[in-house]
This record gives structure tokens, C-alpha cells and sequence, in this order.
């Protein structure tokens, strides 16, 4: 296979030709803050729009998930109009998320929390409204818990059920601040076809799916 | 080889075309009247159905052999009910605000009789020494109709008077040219998409035709979803023909063999149209199998859309006629090169197609003679709002937006002052007096903060406070962004709850940093272009009207009277008449009551602010005003 070389904050790698540079730089040890991207997606969600990087050349920062890597490409992770907008993107979602960490079974691993030390901000937002929706926790299943109010909707969940089980339990339902994963016609996750893989558990970046045993009291 | 095609195309088109114009010539110059009245939906709103039943009826009664005809949108909206008599001996004459009385009336005096009728007459078609025409309005010096060529004069369902009237001409000249010819011809017009980001149609066209995969597809964009634009579907209601010749001449010149006109299921009298429009063209052999008997092969199907704004989007369109949900995706690839099915498709708006017969009639060149420097033909406006004249618009390019507004819409209706045009609908801005004189092009619109848009342009006045015409678009984004990425979903959000306390005045003095910040940040950071732009309106009245947010967040006052908890209802006592009494019982609430000194008065903590009193202040009065902040209002008779 080709391969073609580029450079990423001022260190040069080489990779095969036609991959995505989300993946190149995470795999080189570069972190770019990322939710929506999955590795066998041809087509990106893009939906995030957090793993935004400056690539030389280009008038205004990109996404990393849609750009397929291109020799001499020379990339900055670390741009400060990049970096702005990654925030103020986490800042709007942190701005609609139902913060608890404490409580959340998902304190120390979630992905969140990890964006929010790359990017040096807190997790609480300054400038924003809180505006919640205050949705309805499905504990129905008797695999997980779900917790809308902490959804970020990546759609890792919904691709990776639609993968496994074909059908598909999960799906998008709503359309703008309305929007958000859930099942048929909202019915109670465990009436639904799930086959129990639980692969939306792992997928999930934040508290929003999380293991039942691991459900605080 | 080729030659003996071109012969045959020419002599099968001419044996049509031929029938075509003589059952036109029988229509208008035989010594029978004509009479066709306006029935697209703005017209049947206004009811147009009811006057074609009037004149029907009527001219039973009167023994009189007269057809009349339902056609589509003549532009002079504001004057609905239109009817334009042809009596031979006389200029076409066209009557506005036709109610049945006077349709009767045009029957009995002016068709049996020779009176026409002077007081209900709009003007004349042609110019005549009898009435005056439109070509004596000022607004014809600067009207120029290329899209909207045909709209208003002709049957929208009868194939014959598109063909009499030179269509399809086009598409027989194009048959005869190669591919690559038309691409080149379209290049050289500049022409640009009108469904709003002015992409060169050409260009376009080319991409497609160079992309591998088959087959290729076009679709033609109907869905126009802005809230106050209806000049697609005055199109498709007044000419659907003009849409399916542009699509088959681009069908042939990329080299496809199916479209699709996909048309907002909420516009069902265009829908029907189009099908009664598509049924005549394929039996003409205009589409459909060897179109004109060439070897090339076409044909639509229709396809109508669910009418969520974002649809209009093309890769959410696309999606959408995959019968998948209808939300945008990532962008490249473009749908020129991986669009429905994955295939090379081409997709433009309903009046770029519509421009494309006639460059191909006329020739590059002509086209490329309208406009300026690199937005050529013509601008087709809604034009709404405070303006005398609304209706439908068409210019060239590069007329100035006071030429539109006061020349062709008669400016400002009530004596009131000018304030700022908003064009471009939800993703397009407010532009203020200043910037009247500004031409009407792609970039200078763009450069203003506004944008062309889909073409509604909203004419404000002082009574319009600039924060909450910039509220009223934001909520009708926010609530038809698809949700899929951040900034959008949550952005404008975010932007609308701001301006929600703003107009309350709950707003503060961070507020407008906040709004900034957010509105650079969901136009550099969302996915489509419905959050890219989504911002424009909010981003325009903060460059133009920052004194009005202002006034709203330090004073709580709404310089406009508009915003309600800004405002409160006040008598001023020495103008009411004591005699009077004409608001006491128009209250619902009982606020206002008369004084000892039989002065009325507003109980402020009764008025829901409805203004129903006011109107009802007889104007040698005028007693009842608006005053912001309500604490304006005196403290004695609070
Ligand atoms: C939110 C959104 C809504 C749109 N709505 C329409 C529409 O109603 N009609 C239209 O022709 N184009 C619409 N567009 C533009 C289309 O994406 C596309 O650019 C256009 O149809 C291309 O045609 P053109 O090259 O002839 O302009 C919309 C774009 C966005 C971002
Ligand atoms: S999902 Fe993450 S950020 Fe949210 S409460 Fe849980 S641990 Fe905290
Ligand atoms: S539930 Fe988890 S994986 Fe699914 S969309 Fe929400 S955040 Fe993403
Ligand atoms: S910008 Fe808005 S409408 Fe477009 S993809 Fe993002 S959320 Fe959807
Ligand atoms: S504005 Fe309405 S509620 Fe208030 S006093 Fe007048 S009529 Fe009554
Ligand atoms: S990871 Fe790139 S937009 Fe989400
Ligand atoms: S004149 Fe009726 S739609 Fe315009």
C-alpha cells in the first residue's frame, strides 16, 4: 500500500495513503477531542464538530473525522482558532448536559471529562445558559440505564446496534434541541428487540448508557 | 447521419409547435373576448375561484361566447383578484380587486356594453391611447421578466400555450447542439443557482457530466421553505412547462435519464400542475422516449417532500428522496459528483432551470448582457412586508434595493419611515436605510451580512423593532435545524434564549458579547449551511441596529413599541373627549374606565396590552398611545 507522509504539530509521520486524519494523528499519540467519529465510518457523522484542527493551507479550521490525509498535508492540533471553536462546541453541549459527576457511573473514564483537561476548560460553562431538557431516565432494561439528559448524540449507539442486530433498537427522533436517541415510537428500552450485546454500553462516551451493575445507589 | 436526426427533430417539433400557435392565434384573434383570471394560490386565497364562477355565470346570462381562462401569477399581488380582458377593438385591460359585483359588472358594461369600466382598472397590457398601461408605472423601467416570462399570461395546464408562446423552442435547438455546446453556452451566460449560494450552473453541469458512475441524475430543488417566499411556487403554478424544458435540456447536457422535481407536499395546486404539465409533455414526445425523436431518453417523476426547511438542503434532499430521514450530511463529496444513489446528480433550484431555455434561445450573450459583472440575468423577489405594491418581483441584477422597494412596490404604505429590508429569509439579514443604494448581486448582498437567499425580501418600518425581527427568524431556525450537530442544535438555542430576555427585558449588558461569540462560532462550526447562516439575521441588526439592543437591555424601552413587556397602553387625557366613550366597551379585560373628570383611563394592571383600544380611538382623537418604558406612563393614574 502508498503511503504518504505529513506532519502533525511539527513531528513528521508517515501513513497510508487515504486514511482519515482523525485517526493517524490519535494513533501517533496526538489527542484531538473527538465524539461522533468511529473507525470503520466511511461516511463521517461529522456531527460533533469538535475535533476541529488548522491545516496549512486552508482559510479556516477543519474537521479531523473528514479529512483524508494528503502528502505534505502539515497539520496544527493545537491552533488557537481551532482550539476556540472545539470549545466553544463542548461549552454548548456542557451548557445542555446533566452535569453530576459525582454520582455518574462514568466519573474517570468519560470522555468528556477528558476534553474538557485537553482543552482546559471547566466542565460547568461560564458564559451559557443551562438549558436542560429534562427527560425521563429509562431504567427499563436489564442491561443499562439510560440517561438522556447526558446524551451528547454522537450516534456511536445507534450505528453500532444498527451493525449488530440489523433492526436497529436505537434511532434519532426529534428534529433541533428536541433531538435525541431513543426507541420506536419511545417505547421502554427492554420491550424492544435488543439481543443483549451490550456493545452500546461500550461505545457510549459519556454517562449517557452506562451498565446497570454499575449504577450508583 | 447526425444531420437526418436534426432534420428529424426539427420537422416533428415544427408539426407540434405548428398546431400549437394556431389554436393560439383562434384563441386571441378571433372576435371573441378573452378573459383570464389570475388563480394561482394567492390568487384563490383571495378568491379568484369564486370569480371565475361569477364571470361564468354571468356571461350565461348574457347569451355571450366568451372563454375564460385560469392562469397563473401576474406579479401584482396586492391587487388579487386579477382579471385581464381581451375584447377585440380594445387593449388587454387588467382589473384588480376584483369581488364578484364587479365581475358582473365588467360582464354587463364593459363585454355587452362599451363602458370598461375605468374605476376598477389596474392598466392596460399594451400601451394604447384609452387607459393608462403598465408600461407608464414606473416599475416597468425597471422590471425586466426572464423567469417569470410567462407566469400570468398564459394556461399553466394547456401544453399549446407554452409551445405558442416560443417554449420548448429551446429544447429542439438544444437537441440539436452537442452536450458539451450547451455546457459551454450555460459557462459562458454566468449563469448562477438561484436557490441561494450562486454556484455557477455551468460549472456545475460540467463536474457532473466529468464525474464516473452511472447513471447520472437531476433534480430539481421545489422545496423552498422560507417562511414568506412563494416565487417557486408561483412558477411551477404559472408555467410548469418552463421547469421541465430547463430539466430536459439539463437531463440532455449531463447526460442523465431520470429527475425528479421535488415539491413541498404543503403546495398541492403546484403539485397538480406539474403532474397535468408532465402528462402533456411526455405525450407530446417532449419527454419520455426518444425525446423528438432523437436517441435521447428522459423522464421526471415527481416527488413530494415532507416540507421540513432543511430538505431544501441538497445532500438532506437527496437524502430524503432515498426515502431516508431528511438531514444533511458531510460535504464533499457534492452531490455533482455523488448524489442520489451515490451517482453523479445535478440539483438546482426551480429558477435557475427556468433561466436555462431562454439562454439557449437567446444565446449566451444576451444573457450575459443582463446583471453585472458576475451576477448576470435577473433577481425574482417576494416582496412582502410594508410596501404598497407586494408581490411577485423580477429585475436584472444590479438594480438597487430603493429601486425595488419604492419604484416597483410604491414604497411605504401609511406615511410611515423606512427602516430596513430584511432579504434573504432565515439565512439572509436586515439591511438598513443606508444601504439602499446597494446593487442587487450574489456578493454585494453578501458582503452587506445579507445574502440573496431564496429570494423574500421583507420591507420593515419603524414599527418594526429590529430585536425581534431578529427573535422571529432565529426561532424559526432553531426549531427546523435537523439537531444533528452541535453548534446548530445547540447554538442557536442558546441565541434564541438570549433574545427571548432581551425583548422581556430581562436582557443584559454581557448579553451582546454572548450573542457575538455564539453567532461566530455556529457559522464557523456547523455542518450545513442552515447553521452556517442561520446567524445573519442576529449578526445584521447587531451591526446596524446595536442601538436598539441597547435601548432594550439598559432602558428596558422598545424603541419600535413592539415588544409587549416593553410597552404599556396610555390615555392621554387631554386629547380623549369626554363625550367619547368608542374604547371603554372594546376592552375585554374592562381596563379602561372614565374618571371624575369623565377622562378615560387604562388600569394597568388589568390591560393585556392588545391593542384593540387603540384602534378604536376614533382618529380626530388619537388619544391612545404606546409608551416605552411602561413606566412612562404618569404615576397619578397609574
Ligand atoms: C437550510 C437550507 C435550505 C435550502 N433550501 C433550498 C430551497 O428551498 N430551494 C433551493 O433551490 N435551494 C435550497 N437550498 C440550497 C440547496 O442546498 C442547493 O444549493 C441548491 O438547490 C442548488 O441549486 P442552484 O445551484 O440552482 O442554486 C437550501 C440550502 C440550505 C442550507
Ligand atoms: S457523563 Fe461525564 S461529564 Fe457527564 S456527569 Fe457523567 S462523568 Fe460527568
Ligand atoms: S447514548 Fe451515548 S453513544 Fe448514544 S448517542 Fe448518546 S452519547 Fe452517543
Ligand atoms: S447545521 Fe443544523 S441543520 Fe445543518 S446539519 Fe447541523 S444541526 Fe443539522
Ligand atoms: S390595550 Fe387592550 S386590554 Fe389594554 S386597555 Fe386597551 S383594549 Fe384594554
Ligand atoms: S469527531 Fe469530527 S465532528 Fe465529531
Ligand atoms: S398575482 Fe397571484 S400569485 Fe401573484
Amino acid at each position: 500500500m502508498k503511503t504518504v507522509s505529513l506532519i502533525i504539530d511539527g513531528r513528521k509521520i508517515t501513513a497510508n495513503e487515504g486514511e482519515i486524519l482523525l485517526w493517524v494523528a490519535l494513533d501517533n499519540g496526538f489527542y484531538i477531542p473527538n465524539l461522533c467519529a468511529m473507525r470503520d465510518n466511511h461516511e463521517p457523522m461529522a456531527a460533533c464538530r469538535l475535533c476541529f484542527v488548522e491545516v496549512a493551507g486552508r482559510d479556516r479550521p477543519v474537521t479531523a473525522c473528514t479529512e483524508t490525509i494528503t502528502e505534505g498535508m502539515t497539520v496544527n492540533t493545537r491552533g488557537e482558532s481551532a482550539l476556540s471553536l472545539a470549545r466553544q462546541g463542548f461549552e454548548l453541549l456542557m451548557a445542555s448536559h446533566a452535569l453530576d459527576c459525582a454520582h455518574c457511573p462514568r466519573n474517570g473514564s468519560c470522555e468528556l471529562q477528558k476534553i474538557a483537561r485537553h482543552l482546559h476548560v471547566k466542565l460547568k460553562s461560564k458564559h451559557l445558559r443551562k438549558l436542560e431538557r429534562d427527560l425521563p431516565i429509562d431504567t427499563s432494561h436489564p442491561l443499562f440505564v439510560y440517561d438522556a439528559n447526558k446524551c451528547v448524540l454522537c450516534g456511536r449507539c445507534v450505528r453500532v446496534c444498527r451493525e449488530h442486530s440489523g433492526t436497529g433498537v436505537f434511532g434519532f427522533a426529534h428534529r433541533g434541541f428536541e433531538r435525541r436517541v431513543t426507541t420506536f415510537a419511545d417505547e421502554p428500552m427492554d420491550t424492544s428487540d435488543c439481543d443483549h450485546c451490550a456493545e452500546c454500553i461500550t461505545v457510549c462516551p459519556t454517562g449517557a448508557l452506562v451498565p446497570k451493575e454499575e449504577q450508583s445507589p | 447521419m447526425k444531420e437526418i436526426i436534426s432534420s428529424d427533430i426539427a420537422s416533428s417539433f415544427r408539426e407540434i409547435k405548428a398546431r400549437a400557435e394556431s389554436r393560439w392565434r383562434e384563441l386571441f384573434n378571433s372576435d371573441k373576448p378573452v378573459i383570464l383570471v389570475g388563480t394561482a394560490t394567492c390568487g384563490r386565497a383571495a378568491g379568484a375561484l369564486e370569480i371565475v364562477h361569477t364571470l361564468r355565470a354571468e356571461l350565461k346570462r348574457q347569451g355571450l361566447d366568451c372563454p375564460v381562462i385560469e392562469v397563473g401569477c401576474m406579479g401584482h399581488c396586492y391587487a388579487e383578484p386579477l382579471v385581464v380582458i381581451h375584447k377585440p377593438g380594445y387593449p388587454a385591460i387588467c382589473y384588480g380587486y376584483v369581488n364578484p359585483v364587479i365581475a358582473e359588472r365588467l360582464v354587463k358594461e364593459f363585454l355587452t356594453g362599451d363602458n370598461v369600466c375605468l374605476e376598477f382598472v389596474l392598466g392596460a397590457m399594451e400601451e394604447n391611447d384609452l387607459i393608462p398601461s403598465f408600461a407608464d408605472f414606473p416599475r416597468a423601467s425597471y422590471e425586466k421578466k426572464v423567469v417569470l416570462r410567462n407566469c400570468g399570461h398564459i394556461d399553466p395546464t394547456d401544453i399549446d400555450h407554452y409551445l405558442a408562446n416560443g417554449g420548448y423552442s429551446a429544447l429542439g435547438k438544444a437537441l440539436r447542439m452537442s452536450p458539451e455546446d450547451i455546457i459551454d453556452e450555460v459557462k459562458l451566460s454566468g449563469l448562477r443557482g438561484r436557490g441561494g449560494a450562486g454556484f455557477a450552473t455551468g460549472m456545475k453541469w460540467e463536474i457532473c457530466r466529468q464525474a464516473p458512475g452511472k447513471p447520472r441524475y437531476v433534480v430539481c430543488n421545489a422545496d423552498e421553505g422560507d417562511p414568506g417566499a412563494f416565487m417557486d411556487r408561483s412558477i411551477l403554478e404559472s408555467d410548469p412547462h418552463s421547469v421541465i424544458e430547463g430539466m430536459v435540456i439539463a437531463a440532455y447536457a449531463i447526460g442523465a435519464r431520470h429527475g425528479y422535481i421535488y415539491v413541498r407536499a404543503e403546495y398541492p395546486l403546484a403539485v397538480e400542475r406539474v403532474r397535468i404539465a408532465l402528462r402533456q409533455a411526455r405525450k407530446a414526445g417532449l419527454l419520455g422516449r426518444h425525446i423528438l425523436g432523437s436517441d435521447f431518453s428522459f423522464d421526471i417523476r415527481l416527488f413530494q417532500g415532507s416540507g421540513a426547511f432543511v430538505c431544501g438542503e441538497e445532500t438532506a434532499l437527496i437524502a430524503s428522496l432515498e426515502g431516508k430521514a431528511g438531514i444533511p450530511r458531510y460535504r464533499p463529496p457534492y452531490p455533482a459528483t455523488s448524489g442520489l444513489n451515490g451517482k453523479p446528480t445535478v440539483i438546482n433550484n426551480v429558477k435557475t432551470l427556468v433561466a436555462v431555455p431562454s439562454i439557449i434561445e437567446n444565446g449566451a450573450l444576451w444573457f450575459n448582457g443582463i446583471g453585472t459583472e458576475k451576477s448576470k440575468g435577473t433577481a425574482v423577489f417576494a416582496l412582502a412586508g410594508k410596501v404598497v405594491n407586494t408581490g411577485l418581483v423580477e429585475v436584472p441584477m444590479g438594480t438597487t434595493l430603493r429601486q425595488v422597494i419604492f419604484d416597483v412596490g410604491s414604497g411605504i404604505p401609511g406615511g410611515k419611515q423606512f427602516k430596513a429590508v430584511q432579504i434573504g429569509g432565515p439565512s439572509g439579514g436586515c439591511l438598513p436605510e443606508s444601504a439602499l443604494d446597494l446593487p442587487i448581486d450574489f456578493d454585494s448582498l453578501t458582503e452587506a451580512g445579507a445574502m440573496m437567499g431564496s429570494g423574500g425580501m421583507v420591507v420593515l418600518d419603524e414599527d418594526d423593532c429590529m430585536v425581534e425581527i431578529a427573535r422571529y427568524f432565529l426561532e424559526f431556525t432553531q426549531r427546523e435545524s435537523c439537531g444533528k450537530c452541535t453548534f446548530c442544535r445547540l447554538g442557536t438555542r442558546q441565541m434564541l434564549a438570549i433574545l427571548d430576555d432581551i425583548t422581556r427585558g430581562q436582557g443584559k449588558e454581557e448579553d451582546i458579547d454572548t450573542l457575538m461569540m455564539l453567532a461566530e462560532a455556529i457559522r464557523a462550526g456547523s455542518l450545513c449551511g442552515l447553521g452556517k447562516t442561520a446567524p445573519n439575521p442576529v449578526l445584521t441588526t447587531l451591526r446596524y441596529f446595536e442601538d436598539e439592543y441597547r435601548a432594550h437591555i439598559r432602558e428596558g424601552r422598545c424603541p419600535a413599541l413592539m415588544c409587549r413587556d416593553l410597552i404599556a397602553y396610555y390615555i392621554l387625557p387631554d386629547k380623549c373627549e369626554r363625550s367619547c366613550d368608542a374604547c371603554v366597551g372594546t376592552c375585554t379585560v374592562e381596563a379602561i374606565f372614565p374618571n371624575p373628570k369623565r377622562i378615560k383611563v387604562i388600569d394597568q394592571d388589568k390591560c393585556v396590552k392588545c391593542d384593540t383600544c387603540r384602534v378604536a380611538c376614533p382618529p380626530q382623537y388619537n388619544a391612545i398611545v404606546k409608551l416605552s418604558p411602561p413606566s412612562e406612563v404618569p404615576a397619578a393614574v397609574k
